[in-house]
């Protein structure tokens, strides 16, 4: 097995008593790589990997093809049917899950580590051999079905749904994850067994490791949950894309006492070298807790919402800045004017010198904190292999957004902001709010 | 199938799991606010919670939500730190801070840098007793409340009939008002509520401080005293609470919504707690609860979900961790097609089938087992630890009884799972609700 230390990063975050932790390049014997933190302090390992290419690339009709073949794996695989394969999990405590999302599928590994290598064969099986027998298939499309009927009663599920399938009208992103009611009803088993055959294969995989597991178990692990899967990958491509922005304000309307608004125009890619300086901005205009202007000036001086914030949401091919506020009805148009005067504010005055310097504090000094379990250190090392942020990304993190300048700053507020071309999504029963268009239902 | 359950059996027999689950040194301050601190070396950050011993199960009548606004409130600023100043503060050393509030506490915490601790140390201390409030401040967070209960309550027809089946199962005892507050009353909360309350319950000797994460007793103690070891003590009133009086029908609720997705299914009982009714049942209790309800592998799940059928989904509650009486609650979401009725029936067999038959031995063992591991993932979290400790001393809990958790776990019998099953599964203790999707006109 060749195992090379990637750049010997001094993992401050993740100090042992032992001294200073480093993120390991694993290269197992069968050629798969997997980056991992080793931490002793636990008799816990956490695994997470994923694989490229997520919904975006399910086909026309079959909207959710993805997550329905992820939420499978788990149901049944190998010589287990789905009682004895959950029964087997939790009696090993082991929390096995898949997930898909627009641009990826992947899923998660949690073992103590006298279980770990049961808990490998078992998540082998689920990649390699899933059954997807019927009677599985039917109870899983039930769920779905259900969860898309619950969705489509839920306010802000509906404005989300409402905003990106305006903003992505002929584009897949513009398809919700789970499909709709319809399309989930079409998938059929062989949809589903070849989505598995094609799209579960070692190129392009990543893997993150975090706990009490060696380099050299960790590379056997590996080879023994993928190695079995095939070579190659190659996913068709996914096109490039921008939300519309028309500015507008599209209604549903609900018989709901809170109206649930979506909002957002195009914003940057992760790779835009403007990202850090964007992330600081949205920091400044929606930032989470009381820090950002428009929680200030919503919930703090006039209490017309709980929360209301924004974040940059990078898909692979596209880059959207997304808020979203819950005012009642009588009080939303305010919510919105509001929203799109401050949005008009930033963009004409950027952030100030204080307010910049707040948000990489916190931006700055808060991310460690959030690594605080193995699991999200080991979604960490996948996002930041799927990001291509370079093994040395958690050393560099502090500089890059460090060296971002008000002027950068203000150029970029400038240049991303445009309250005349934010729209917004509005499900629920608001009073005195005109809309560009009243639209129907958007279906789930 | 032997050899696996053997592993599982070593698995976490080796677990360091046993006497000292958390490890936690605790101590009290002069002025009688225990302090707990969790050691947790594995990242250099430290949680701090200030938990009071007071929460919405004490507000007073016609004040429903108070506790909870209050809450909200505390974040308004004091003459040392005007509004804004705490979050901004925090937030400016890379720090998050939130607060929530129970029937039976109410908790500040902040997570921080471990060289920052002082920081989030003399902002708590500073707004237990300084806080300033008047109505421009308050009556838009009043908004704020009504909204969050819009969009937590309101909006959902599912917790809008929670609601009502809590008000449904609690005849007499305040846990029948929600933490929030009933929408009437939350509109009459003024300024001087709130301050009452404050001034009433928000003291060092009602406070309990818990403190996790890269630091050790040793550090905190002087810390401790110097930022909270002022604040004098003062007299508490006596946390008044009518009791629970005996039942003697069964309550069913059924609320029809045009805003339901599909039928919903749920039976909430009253069971004994760690402090309330037959205590010594609160850990067969819990047993009982994942055996019957807790996961993929539970009674419930496989027989109404995987053998016959009849549900999308089906689970159990209970959390005894409440100063009054608890819960022990089931619920399940009927397949298409099938009627909550006999959705019911079905889970009416199994539950007469456990009272009939009891556990066996193998799945009380599974279930046990399960539960111990879960006890081992706790431990990798920075933030688990101390919302369990401080949930626990809050309602009066000891902390020996909290770090032995998986021994007394382990310790469990199944004649006392089926003593306590048949002593909280009576119908007349029982309060069902049903959700049914009304067609929109």
């Amino acid at each position: 097995m060749h195992k090379s230390v990637g750049l010997a990063l001094l993992l401050l975050l993740w100090a042992s008593g032992a001294g200073a932790m480093t993120i390991e390049r694993v290269t197992s014997p069968g050629g798969i790589e997997a980056w991992l933190i080793e931490d002793h302090t636990l008799p816990v390992v956490s695994i997470r990997f994923a694989f490229p290419g997520g919904a975006a690339l399910d086909p026309p009709g079959k909207g959710g093809l993805a997550a329905m073949t992820m939420s499978l794996l788990d149901e049944g695989a190998g010589p287990y049917d789905t009682a004895a394969f959950k029964t087997r999990l939790e009696d090993l405590a082991v929390d096995v899950r898949f997930t898909a999302g627009r641009d990826e599928i992947g899923g998660s590994l949690r073992s103590l580590k006298a279980n770990l290598s049961e808990a490998a064969g078992l998540l082998r099986a689920a990649l390699t051999s899933p059954r997807f027998e019927p009677a599985a298939i039917e109870r899983v499309r039930g769920e779905f079905v259900a969860s898309l009927s619950q969705q489509a009663h839920s306010p802000h599920a509906l404005s989300d749904r409402l905003w990106m399938r305006d903003a992505f009208e002929d584009h897949p992103y513009g398809e919700n994850v789970n499909g709709t009611q319809t399309s989930v009803s079409a998938i059929t088993r062989e949809d589903l067994v070849g989505f598995a055959g094609q799209r579960l294969r070692r190129a392009g995989l990543v893997i993150g490791a975090v706990g009490d597991v060696n380099a050299d178990d960790l590379a056997a692990l590996i080879d023994q949950v993928f190695g079995g899967l095939p070579a190659g990958g190659g996913e068709p491509p996914v096109a490039e894309t921008k939300p519309a922005e028309n500015g507008g304000v599209l209604i549903t309307r609900r018989p709901v006492p809170q109206s649930a608004v979506t909002f957002g125009q195009i914003g940057p890619k992760r790779d835009d070298p403007d990202w850090y300086a964007a992330r600081l901005v949205n920091d400044v205009l929606g930032g989470g807790g009381f820090r950002g202007r428009l929680m200030q000036e919503i919930r703090v001086k006039r209490g017309l919402a709980y929360g209301v914030s924004t974040d940059l949401v990078s898909f692979r091919h596209a880059g959207v800045i997304l808020g979203s506020v819950a005012t009642e009805n009588a009080r939303v148009a305010q919510s919105i004017a509001l929203i799109r005067a401050e949005w008009r504010r930033m963009r004409d005055e950027g952030p100030s010198e204080a307010e910049l310097d707040l948000a990489k504090d916190f931006l700055v000094g808060s991310f460690p904190l959030t690594l605080d379990t193995s699991a999200r250190v080991a979604s960490a090392l996948v996002e930041i292999q799927l990001e291509n942020l370079g093994i040395d990304y958690l050393d560099r993190r502090a500089a890059l957004f460090g060296a971002v300048t008000l002027d950068q700053a203000k150029r970029v507020a400038h240049t991303l902001l445009d309250p005349d071309r934010l729209s917004f999504a509005v499900v629920g029963d608001p009073a005195d709010l005109t809309p560009t268009r009243i639209v129907p239902d958007p279906g789930l | 199938m032997l050899v696996a359950v053997a592993c599982v059996a070593l698995a976490l027999l080796a677990a360091p799991a046993s006497a000292q689950r958390f490890g936690a040194e605790s101590f009290t301050l002069g002025n009688g606010m225990q302090v707990v601190v969790v050691p947790n070396h594995r990242v250099p950050a430290v949680v701090q919670m200030v938990w009071y011993k007071i929460g919405a199960a004490d507000d007073p009548l016609g004040k429903s939500g108070i506790a909870h606004f209050l809450e909200h409130l505390m974040f308004k600023g004091t003459a040392a730190n005007p509004p804004g100043a705490f979050t901004s503060s925090i937030a400016r050393n890379g720090g998050r801070d939130n607060a929530f509030t129970t029937q039976d506490y109410t908790a500040y915490h902040e997570t921080i840098a471990r060289d920052r601790l002082d920081l989030v140390m003399r902002l708590e201390a500073d707004r237990m007793t300084g806080l300033v409030l008047d109505d421009k401040v308050v009556l838009p967070e009043r908004d704020v409340v009504l909204e969050e209960r819009r969009m937590r309550i309101d909006n959902e027809p599912a917790s809008l009939l929670a609601e009502q089946l809590r008000a449904t199962l609690f005849l007499h005892h305040p846990y029948r008002n929600p933490t929030i507050g009933w929408v009437n009353e939350i509109r009459l909360l003024g300024t001087e509520d709130a301050l009452a309350s404050y001034r009433k319950w928000y003291a060092p000797n009602n406070a309990i401080l818990v403190i996790a994460g890269d630091v050790d007793s040793a550090e905190v103690g002087p810390l401790a005293e110097r930022y909270f070891g002022p604040i004098p003590p003062q007299s508490l009133p006596a946390r008044v609470r009518v009791e629970e009086p005996p039942h003697y029908a069964a309550a069913r609720l059924e609320m029809k919504s045009a805003r339901a997705a599909q039928p919903q299914w749920n039976r909430s009982y009253l069971a004994p707690s760690y402090r309330a009714g037959e205590a010594a049942q609160a850990y067969p209790l819990q047993v009982l609860a994942e055996i019957l309800g807790g996961g993929a592998g539970s009674r419930l799940y496989m027989t109404l979900v995987l053998d016959r059928g009849l549900a999308l989904s089906a689970g159990a509650h209970y959390s005894p961790s409440t100063i009054d009486l608890a819960i022990f609650g089931l619920n399940a979401t009927p397949k298409p097609g099938v009627s909550v009725a006999d959705l019911e029936a079905a889970i009416d067999g199994e539950l007469r089938r456990l009272v009939r038959d009891g556990v066996d031995p193998d799945e009380l063992r599974r279930a046990k087992e399960r539960m111990q591991a879960a006890s081992v993932y706790a431990r990798d979290s920075l933030s688990g630890p101390p919302n369990i400790i401080g949930a626990a001393l809050s309602i009066g809990q000891r902390l020996d009884e909290v770090e032995a958790w998986p021994d007394r776990i382990g310790a469990v019998t199944a004649p006392e799972v089926d003593n306590a099953a048949r002593s909280i599964l009576v119908e007349r203790n029982s309060a069902t609700g049903v959700l049914l999707p009304e067609p929109t006109s």
